[in-house]
């Protein structure tokens, strides 16, 4: 009978069978959860504690810490990347300065540093400022071109005088008319939302010369052309442009702001009225007057 | 008989389970080889759902992921001799076809050849309460079904529903619902030495896998190679394997009787290693590369090294002819052959329609071995291969394979066995109530 306890036999040859361990220890790494648990939550798991245990001491967060700050400051800080001065195109010496001032910068400066979104806010945030685009150019220059806003009348409040774009925007307020002559003068509030009109308005009266003084926003819904002479034109609402086109053409074929007006009234197109200033009322009275004794 | 009820029960229950997962073993226990496959449902047969349809014979619903065989050691006859070296045999085959499969498996369908099968006819008959037939009735004359006292220490492995008969009319496949006085069955039982199939059992549990099944060898292999018509019109199937040589008769798709001859192919190989006085390993290898049944005079010319290595030139030299090899191999075949139709005989094979006897196994790969069938068993013998199956390899497909086959078609489409019906109400529950109620009467 062969032996129950098998003797090692060096010409017979290895059982292929899987030993006990093995084949329990395949068949558990054929376990879904099991591999699942190995390939994923082990590993997770083994990289979470060291982590955990490696920085739950303070020395340690800090010397890490301060690795990779001084990694950062090294490569931050090259003369490749930093921004020596600051170019700014497009803008007036004083708006330049304006922006010098508000740009807290001090050169020389790393461009990882420099937050060019809030920068450009901060400029375009300037009153004078259109629209301005920042970049670092080569060779570390901060650039920056600006496209400042081009005053196109002067408006008059109870606080002063103002500069005022053609989109309505106030660029800058003005001490004294004489240095503003050559724009036309607006008066009245809420005349800034409707600079387009008032510009309008000013190359249709045009034709009348030095004789117009200014326009105002009357009641902030119609405007008004202020002549020297207390002469005074009422436009109307809508069509103000074609209103005035209209009185301008009368008073060239038949001068009728030469004559003594006080108000050329045009708020209701379908009857313009005209109001005679009172001293002319009381002379053609006179001289009504005058010819009525005649006859009797 | 309801302790074997309950067993059985467990097993099918935990066969569904298993096909619930999707992933199920079959394990052949042959005495030459371990063979597991590893199989994945992948939904339902599409194909079976088309009425009367089943060209794919039921196995469109799975596929084999793993496969492997080993050779096998510690069994005998197709029955386990050494348990260790058995479980260890098991457990390179099924982890070589996890691998293979690359999942794990749980549930493991058995079958070997080897434990004395008997077969019984038995048949029931009871009177139906109302006219029709229910699935109780059913349950009933199963149950009613007269079992012979088949022995101390044996167990029974299948026991098939063959025939219902109502009335008259026999033949019916499916009684229920259908109108009657008297029902009558015909139920095939297939006992099987108890010990063996405990050993089997312990040994799949020592590998850490769950039995969910038990078949008889020659039952599963029939089922692969016999083809469809075969079963219906009658058939035997004589698996010839390592160990053993198991028979079963097919017929009406029923299998209606099983034996097994305790020889086979290794009673060949041990013949030519006594007739040639060679190792056993030479001898198996001869009797593979060399071997047949038919000696010609071509033969008589074609000297085989036999080998050997004991130092001596003249030993070392030997050889023999083909026609003496033959001469070993043939009187063993032929014997084995007697003995299958003996038990053919005795099982009254003859009186069926239809003689066809088809040939698989390991052993009937032997050349010529069909024509020394025809002469022993009849004139209607061909040589079976087991059915095709998706992603089977090729290195399985072969005869030896047939029984690892036919397992996944019993696992996949199982016969309704008599447990699957549920034991019939008690008649003794009935008598309580009505004994209360005489009893309420009687004394209120």
């Amino acid at each position: 009978m062969q032996p129950v306890k098998s003797r090692a036999q060096a010409n017979i040859r290895p059982d292929p069978a899987p030993s006990r361990l093995s084949y329990r220890f395949q068949r558990m790494m054929l376990t879904p959860l099991f591999r699942f648990g190995l390939r994923v939550v082990l590993p997770f798991t083994v990289m979470a504690t060291a982590t955990w245990m490696f920085f739950n001491d303070q020395d340690r967060r800090d010397h890490v810490s301060m690795l990779v700050d001084d990694m950062r400051t090294s490569i931050v800080e090259r003369p490749e990347f930093m921004v020596q001065t600051m170019a700014i195109d497009g803008a007036s010496d004083s708006v330049a300065e304006d922006i010098r001032e508000v740009l807290p910068i001090d050169f020389p400066m790393s461009s990882f540093d420099l937050d060019l979104d809030a920068m450009k806010d901060t400029i375009t945030g300037l009153s004078p400022v259109k629209s301005a685009t920042l970049r670092v150019r080569k060779g570390g220059v901060l650039q920056v071109n600006v496209v400042e806003r081009k005053p196109v009348l002067v408006w008059r409040l109870r606080d002063g005088l103002h500069l005022v774009d053609t989109e309505g925007y106030v660029v800058a307020q003005v001490a004294h008319r004489e240095e503003y002559n050559h724009l036309p003068l607006m008066a009245g509030e809420g005349a800034d939302s409707h600079t387009n009109e008032a510009l309008a308005l000013m190359k249709a009266a045009g034709p009348l010369g030095d004789r117009v003084r200014g326009i105002v926003r009357m009641g902030e819904r119609r405007w008004d052309v202020v002549m020297n002479r207390d002469q005074r034109i009422m436009l109307p609402e809508v069509g103000a442009v074609a209103a005035l086109e209209r009185v301008v053409a009368l008073s060239q074929v038949q001068e009728m702001l030469e004559r003594d007006l006080s108000v050329v009234d045009m708020r209701l197109g379908e009857r313009p009225t005209i109001r005679i200033a009172e001293r002319s009322v009381e002379a053609w009275w006179q001289i009504r007057h005058i010819q009525v004794r005649h006859e009797e | 008989m309801i302790e074997l009820y309950q067993s059985q029960r467990a097993m099918r229950s935990m066969r569904k389970a298993a096909m619930q997962r999707g992933v199920v073993a079959v394990l052949d226990v042959g005495t030459s080889k371990i063979a597991c496959l590893v199989l994945k449902f992948d939904g339902d047969d599409r194909v079976a759902e088309v009425e009367g349809i089943s060209s794919l014979a039921g196995q469109s619903g799975f596929r084999v992921i793993g496969a492997a065989s080993t050779r096998s050691r510690g069994v005998r006859y197709g029955e386990i001799s050494a348990m260790q070296e058995t479980e260890r045999a098991i457990r390179t085959a099924v982890q070589a076809a996890q691998k293979m499969a690359q999942v794990r498996v749980d549930h493991v369908i058995a079958c070997f050849s080897g434990a004395e099968p008997r077969s019984y006819g038995l048949d029931g008959r009871v009177e139906l309460e109302d006219n029709v037939v229910s699935e109780q009735d059913v349950a009933r004359v199963l149950a009613h079904c007269d079992v012979p006292d088949y022995g101390q220490g044996r167990e029974v492995l299948h026991a098939h529903p063959v025939n219902f008969s109502l009335d008259h009319r026999s033949g019916l496949s499916d009684p229920r619902g259908q109108m009657g006085n008297e029902l009558t069955c015909d139920m095939h039982m297939l006992t099987v030495d108890a010990t063996v199939v405990a050993n089997v059992a312990h040994c799949v549990k020592r590998c850490d896998l769950e039995l969910a099944g038990v078949a008889n060898s020659a039952y599963v292999s029939g089922l692969s190679a016999l083809v469809e018509d075969e079963q219906e019109l009658g058939a035997a199937c004589i698996d010839m394997g390592g160990g053993s040589t198991s028979v079963s008769i097919f017929m009406k798709k029923h299998m209606i009787y099983a034996d097994s001859v305790r020889m086979g192919g290794d009673h060949v190989t041990g013949d030519i290693s006594m007739g040639l006085q060679v190792p056993t390993t030479t001898a198996e290898r001869i009797k593979t590369l060399h071997g047949g049944v038919h000696a010609t005079g071509m033969d008589d010319r074609e000297m085989i090294e036999i080998g050997g290595d004991t130092g001596d030139w003249e030993h070392d030299r030997r050889t023999v002819s083909r026609a003496e090899l033959i001469g070993i191999i043939r009187p063993r075949v032929e014997e084995i052959l007697e003995e299958t139709r003996t038990r053919l005989d005795a099982a009254g094979f003859e009186h069926l329609p239809s003689q066809k006897i088809v040939l698989t196994g390991g052993a009937s790969q032997i050349p010529g071995l069909d024509t020394l069938a025809s002469r022993i068993l009849g004139q209607q013998v061909r040589l079976g291969r087991p059915m095709r199956v998706h992603g089977l390899p090729q290195a399985t497909t072969g005869p030896a394979f047939s029984s690892s086959v036919g397992m996944c078609l019993f696992a996949t489409r199982p016969q309704d066995e008599c447990w699957d019906f549920d034991l019939p109400v008690e008649r003794q529950s009935n008598r309580t109530i009505r004994k209360a109620v005489r009893w309420f009467k009687a004394n209120w």
